[in-house]
């Protein structure tokens, strides 16, 4: 069996021209792993350019509203750049130059990691090239526009169903072509090894912090841990350090889409079954003769027909459990977190939201469930809006 | 017969693409398309048109919804085939059809997931049943080959080894477990054309030829007669798929004709070598 796996899941099933470049991206990565300069250099980067920690607030109002569990939120959508993304991409943006790289180029579906990567770009003095489905270029535009102002180029990809899958596709394509010079900054837990434990390491930031923060606010470990899932890279870094403690749940909550039993779904776990596809096996929404099925969500961060190895890996052995939230759950998710405690989050994280808002009063009130917030919904709010049939003209 | 269980491994593979490079100057011409571009019935016809033009072996394209090894022309030709219902049990009826009338050495190229999915055994078995001698899978590399190559070589199937331009300290382990033949990308990127191919191809194909005299095609980027001839003067044969299917896409159903025309000017060059 290869390298890189979880159960059976994951490996390295990419063309043969990226081969030595990924065995020599790990062999740095494993080197700067245990490098202390590194290390501070990443850290300062994390803690004064990105705003880490980032809080755990206790929602208090959702709390007593829901009756139940205390409800934490895990706040990623207070650091620089609005999300997650810019935990991992700072450090593989270090990484790249490390290693030499002079550019980055990347996918994004929402825009978060796009943003993100172009700002690491900006901040080290790289290139950047970003590929970006072109319904997704339309429905989140301003993120477009962002990118562009931070110097990036973004490339909208109009094959095949012109979302994150396409743009993923799109940025192998160009990696392929010119990899010497360039860094494949993958935004999530996915691909090929290395790329799935380099993100989850990045990402268990979230974690880190979010036990040490938990234990000093309570004493004691959450009943369980939400996070929202398309490859599952803030529910990877949510999950990380809780693994090994056993009596704390891991709840992945994956885009439902219109519904599990309609074609108009993103929910991997629910309707997937095991495949092999960008440079991973894992489970993945695809028809019977397997080719990848043109999936739905209203998050674009969430629109993604597969989930991250290590992820299929927990759901086989039941450490974590994946359940599906619908648009409607996650779009009443995100008005109510607004009203309730004044945060506007991505609808993407509304999807955690929503999963919680039902099973808080399952728990007893000494028990507590952080929700990874993983990013600030600005970039959704033109969306919602359509969504509710109100018209705003920017 | 050997008694011991030497595993699939070991197992020598004999079969129709052995034939490939068995031409007066050792050199081979194969021809690629997908199946379905534009249907079923031109598939046919067009392979038994490139056969009758003098090509030696026909790679013939199992569309997939996503692939990420093709350039716009034979993703072109993916959506054209996959959008008129083709499927993999298509692909087989399509070999059948041929099987009926022709034993020209044929090989699949395709992605991972349709394999995997269809089942390695199911699909092999059927390979072997249609005599398919070969497989590609762009993005099977050495280190995850074993789970397709023990089903593939238990129905007397290569599973075709590729090396890149960027293959370097990795063309030993990959030529010294290699049969069939070996297909050498030319240049980095996707499939498609390309005027100039800077690679030195020469050096890359002497390496290989230290580890094994398994035969070795060059492929991606080659469409004129003299890139042929070119590439065939240094290695085996040349494969070339994105200037055929730009004529596929350019003439649909009539483009036998063209085919013939084209396939013949190329095998002529790699002949002339």
């Amino acid at each position: 069996m290869s390298k890189g796996r979880y159960g059976i899941h994951g490996g390295q099933y990419i063309s043969e021209t990226l081969m030595n470049e990924l065995i020599a991206l790990e062999e740095s990565y494993e080197h700067y792993k245990n490098d202390p300069d590194f290390q501070a250099e990443l850290n300062q980067l994390l803690n004064e350019y990105a705003g880490r920690p980032s809080l755990l607030y206790y929602a208090e109002k959702m709390t007593k509203d829901l009756g139940g569990a205390k409800i934490y939120l895990k706040r990623e959508d207070l650091n620089h750049t609005g999300s997650h993304k810019i935990n991992n991409v700072l450090g593989q943006a270090l990484l790249a130059k490390k290693r030499g790289k002079t550019r980055l180029i990347a996918e994004t579906g929402a825009g978060q990691h796009g943003v993100a990567t172009a700002t690491a770009a900006a901040l080290l003095g790289m290139e950047c090239e970003i590929f970006m489905g072109k319904e997704d270029t339309d429905r989140q535009a301003l993120n477009v526009y962002r990118m562009e102002l931070l110097g990036a180029k973004v490339h909208p990809v109009t094959s095949g169903t012109q979302t994150l899958k396409d743009a993923v596709n799109e940025t192998m394509r160009e990696w392929t072509n010119r990899v010497n010079d360039t860094h494949y900054c993958l935004g999530s837990v996915m691909g090929p090894h290395p790329f799935p434990m380099i993100v989850r390491d990045f990402q268990s930031v979230i974690s880190r912090e979010a036990r040490a923060q938990i234990l000093e606010a309570e004493g004691k470990l959450p009943a369980a841990v939400a996070a929202c899932v398309g490859g599952g890279s803030n529910a990877m870094g949510m999950f990380y350090n809780f693994i090994p403690d056993e009596g704390v749940e891991l709840i992945g909550c994956e885009a439902a889409g219109k519904g599990v039993d309609t074609a108009r779904t993103a929910a991997t776990i629910a309707t997937g079954t095991l495949g092999i596809f960008h440079g991973m096996k894992s489970y993945f929404c695809q028809d019977e003769y397997g080719q990848i099925a043109p999936v739905y969500s209203i998050s674009a961060g969430l629109d993604y027909p597969g989930i991250g190895p290590e992820h299929a890996y927990l759901h086989d052995t039941g450490r974590a459990k994946y359940v599906p939230v619908t648009d409607d759950e996650a779009v009443d998710a995100f008005e109510y977190l607004a009203r309730t405690e004044g945060i506007i989050c991505a609808i993407e994280s509304a999807h955690a939201v929503a999963h919680v808002m039902k099973i808080a009063k399952d728990y007893k009130p000494d028990q507590s469930i952080i929700i990874c917030l993983s990013g600030r919904g600005d970039k959704d709010v033109a969306a919602i809006a359509r969504y509710r049939g109100v018209e705003i003209h920017d | 017969m050997n008694t011991t269980d030497s595993g699939a491994k070991n197992k020598v593979i004999t079969n129709l693409v052995d034939n490939v490079f068995r031409t007066p100057n050792g050199k081979a011409f194969i021809g690629f398309l997908t199946a379905g571009d534009p249907d079923a019935d031109s598939t046919v016809k067009f392979i038994l048109e490139m056969e009758r033009a003098g090509a030696d072996l026909i790679e013939i394209g199992i569309p997939f919804s996503d692939p990420t090894a093709e350039g716009v022309v034979i993703q072109d030709a993916n959506i054209r085939s996959l959008g008129n219902g083709m499927t993999t049990d298509g692909v087989f009826e399509i070999v059948r059809r041929i099987r009926e009338v022709s034993r020209i050495p044929l090989a699949f190229m395709t992605y991972s997931n349709p394999v995997f999915h269809y089942g390695y055994d199911r699909f092999f078995a059927k390979c072997e049943e249609l005599e398919v001698g070969a497989i590609i899978i762009p993005d099977l590399p050495y280190e995850e080959k074993a789970e397709v190559e023990e089903p593939a070589a238990a129905h007397n199937v290569h599973l075709i080894s590729m090396i890149a331009p960027t293959s370097e300290t990795r063309i030993q382990a990959i030529a010294s477990e290699s049969h069939g033949f070996i297909y050498v990308v030319s240049s980095m990127g996707v499939t498609g054309v390309r005027s100039e191919i800077k690679t030195d191809l020469a050096a890359i194909v002497e390496s290989i030829r230290k580890v094994t005299d398994t035969p070795c095609a060059i492929g991606f980027g080659i469409s004129t007669p003299e890139q042929a001839g070119k590439m065939a003067a240094v290695s085996d044969g040349a494969i070339v798929g994105s200037a055929i299917v730009r004529i596929i896409e350019k003439y649909g159903a009539d483009a036998a004709p063209e085919l013939y025309r084209y396939v013949k000017s190329m095998k002529e060059a790699v002949s002339a070598v």
